[in-house]
């Protein structure tokens, strides 16, 4: 790559031997001339739009969520209450540190957060050993001839609109699961800490478990077309080495091409894991959207991104626009978690990369 | 002899353990691609029975009607995306991949800084990327609900997509070209146009195409940038809402009103056609272009 920097003007220029006349055509050199000017202007220009945006973005962000902060104060993170005050305490705004806000409000992000969170690890849960399992059937198992589709269907997987995975979750998944599996999984599951979350009435497929399997769909296709493209990059020479060794298929791929390709798997759950935490509409639709701590694993809660869709609209009904500037700062709350679990995966993925495989390629 | 380590505990425990991990993947990708499968299949087969072709020129209205409106909002919005998102993404490639080079005087990677504030920024949730324009472009600035704040809002989520793939196509395109062209006596503005860009076109292409896919699947920033009206696209840019094929879904999913509901299946129907279309002709596109690259690209 450093073979193609290096100052314009130490290169050669477009031929302009040829000594063409006519105004066009001298018009057309001249601008030919400085096209390198040009990319480069524009280049640079484009370049800086995402830092713009970005620094717009948490601007606009913290001025919004300013008077909410002020308010809600420290407590607002761990607070399980979600309380706007009712309609009628929009008539009478009270004044608290200068901050306009209904009478008896109490907001609180607990119980997003949790939820938040909750979803996300059901959902890296299940998707990383489907993806990995996945992945080795791509590309250590299956033909060429077959794997290629199968892996491009992958690749569509990723494309379908989380408004249709939304759609399936309420309407046919929640339904079927809550009929036909949960209440089998109930009857069974030991009585013991954790798996005692499922001996529990199944409700009505809106919840915690549905939201998270959906979630886990999403982000499998991201997960297993990334961990294709790692195996593939692992050298054949170990692979085979191991193999002469008499290690079946499974010791190979367990000691030889995942300890290979380790810290990649994990970028890429990392990013995965950042996908499903800012998922909006499937959650949404699937969670019962109710504002408060799933009791168990079938019970309807909600997460930060669904509680900013869903509540915008009645926000707006505050008058003193105290809702509104909450709904911002939990929207910087997400924003936050979001971009520390990506500079995290970009953090593990350039490091690790760095050191390089394990053994001497 | 070895028939008779052959049948030794632990040679079966690992003859076992092979087995169930070659089930065990078989397994997985069944896991993979079955729900998607079912996802599809379970999409179609409520639009099918009571699918009307007429859904397709007429436009909604509160009680049901057509889709006429959200398709053409929704290719106008995808075309705007493209435009936009296209050109500034691209040229933010072309900078990453040809400009912002390691440099020769500190032997650091220049550009860094820009890398991660691309890297963070599609790490961004879009709903937040959504309120954001809802509070700042269409109450803040009083664009209202319109097309301008959509096209804004969609632009600033894919760029970093676009910047991404565009990157990578590049730097796929061998340093070969590079010196060869160099070698010819061309600038490095034509090499960059006729050589570096056209063999790495079919990876900007799947780039652009996926990017579009993208927004054009996206409900959660436009539900409150786009807003939502029952009329055809106006292509002004402020102050006209406009319509797109995912509000239906969300919006009408639930209605008691069978029209309307109806209408939710068929616009969940439609959308996973266009981007399948769109999806799908990428790969052709990719095999159509191929010829200008080297070896395997996209």
């Amino acid at each position: 790559m450093t073979l193609v920097g290096g100052p314009a003007g130490q290169l050669p220029a477009t031929p302009q031997a040829a000594r063409r006349t006519g105004p066009v055509r001298r018009a057309a050199e001249a601008i030919r001339g400085h096209e390198e000017t040009g990319w480069r202007v524009a280049a640079r220009i484009a370049v800086l739009v995402p830092l713009a945006a970005l620094v717009f973005a948490i601007t606009v962000l913290a001025i919004k969520a300013y008077p909410a902060i002020k308010y809600n104060g420290f407590g607002f993170l761990t607070r399980r209450t979600w309380n706007a005050g009712g309609s009628s305490a929009y008539a009478q705004p009270v004044y608290t540190n200068g901050v306009e806000h209904p009478a008896s409000v109490s907001y609180g992000a607990w119980a997003l957060i949790v939820g938040t969170v909750q979803t996300s690890f059901i959902a890296v849960l299940l998707a990383l050993p489907i993806s990995i399992g996945a992945a080795f059937a791509l590309t250590e198992r299956l033909p060429r001839w077959i794997a290629r589709p199968l892996g491009f269907a992958v690749e569509l997987l990723a494309g379908i609109p989380s408004v249709i995975f939304g759609l399936w979750g309420i309407l046919t998944l929640g339904p079927f699961l809550a009929k036909h599996v949960y209440p089998i999984v109930a009857d069974h599951m030991p009585d013991v800490p954790v798996l005692r979350y499922f001996r529990q009435p199944v409700g009505s497929g809106e919840g915690l478990l549905t939201a998270g399997i959906v979630l886990a769909l999403m982000i499998v296709p991201i997960i297993t077309a990334t961990t294709r493209d790692l195996f593939l990059q692992v050298p054949p020479l170990p692979k085979e080495g191991a193999t002469a060794l008499g290690m079946t298929d499974s010791e190979v791929a367990r000691r030889v091409t995942l300890p290979w390709v380790r810290s990649g798997i994990i970028g890429a759950t990392v990013l995965g894991l950042g996908r499903a935490l800012g998922e909006t509409i499937a959650v949404a639709m699937i969670s019962g959207s109710i504002i408060t701590i799933a009791s168990n694993v079938y019970s309807p809660m909600t997460t930060i991104a669904a509680t900013i869709v869903s509540q915008l609209d009645g926000a707006e009904t505050d008058g003193t626009g105290f809702a509104v500037a909450t709904l911002a700062e939990v929207a910087l709350v997400l924003a936050v978690i979001s971009v520390v679990v990506n500079i995290t995966a970009r953090i593990i993925i350039t490091h690790t990369s760095r050191l390089g495989a394990p053994l001497g390629a | 002899m070895a028939t008779a380590t052959l049948r030794t505990p632990y040679v079966r425990r690992r003859r076992v353990g092979a087995i169930a991990f070659r089930a065990a993947t078989y397994l997985a990708l069944l896991l993979v691609l079955l729900p998607a499968a079912w996802v599809l299949l379970g999409v179609v087969a409520r639009a099918v029975p009571h699918w009307k072709w007429s859904v397709l020129w007429t436009t909604s209205s509160n009680s049901g009607g057509g889709l006429l409106n959200a398709i053409l909002g929704s290719i106008v919005i995808m075309i705007g995306v493209l435009i936009v998102a296209g050109t500034i993404g691209v040229l933010a490639g072309i900078h990453l991949s040809e400009m912002a080079t390691i440099s020769k005087r500190s032997g650091k990677q220049r550009g860094n800084v820009m890398r991660t504030a691309t890297e963070v920024l599609s790490g961004f949730p879009s709903i937040v990327l959504g309120y954001v324009g809802y509070v700042a472009l269409v109450v803040g600035l009083h664009w209202g609900f319109s097309l301008g704040a959509a096209l804004v809002i969609l632009s600033m989520m894919v760029i970093p997509y676009i910047a991404k793939s565009t990157e990578g196509a590049l730097r796929q395109v061998p340093t070969n070209y590079r010196e060869g062209a160099e070698a010819l006596g061309m600038s490095r503005a034509y090499a960059l146009r006729k050589i570096v860009l056209r063999s790495g076109l079919p990876g900007i292409v799947t780039g652009l195409i996926f990017a579009v896919a993208i927004a054009g699947g996206e409900t959660a920033p436009l539900l409150y940038t786009a807003g939502w009206t029952n009329q055809n696209p106006s292509l002004k840019l402020l102050h006209q809402p406009i319509a797109y094929l995912t509000y239906p879904v969300w919006t009408y999913y639930q209605q008691a009103n069978n029209g309307l509901h109806y209408l939710a299946y068929d616009a969940a129907l439609l959308l996973i056609v266009l981007i399948l279309i769109l999806l799908v002709g990428s790969r052709f596109v990719v095999a159509r272009t191929q010829k200008y690259s080297e070896g395997k690209v996209g």
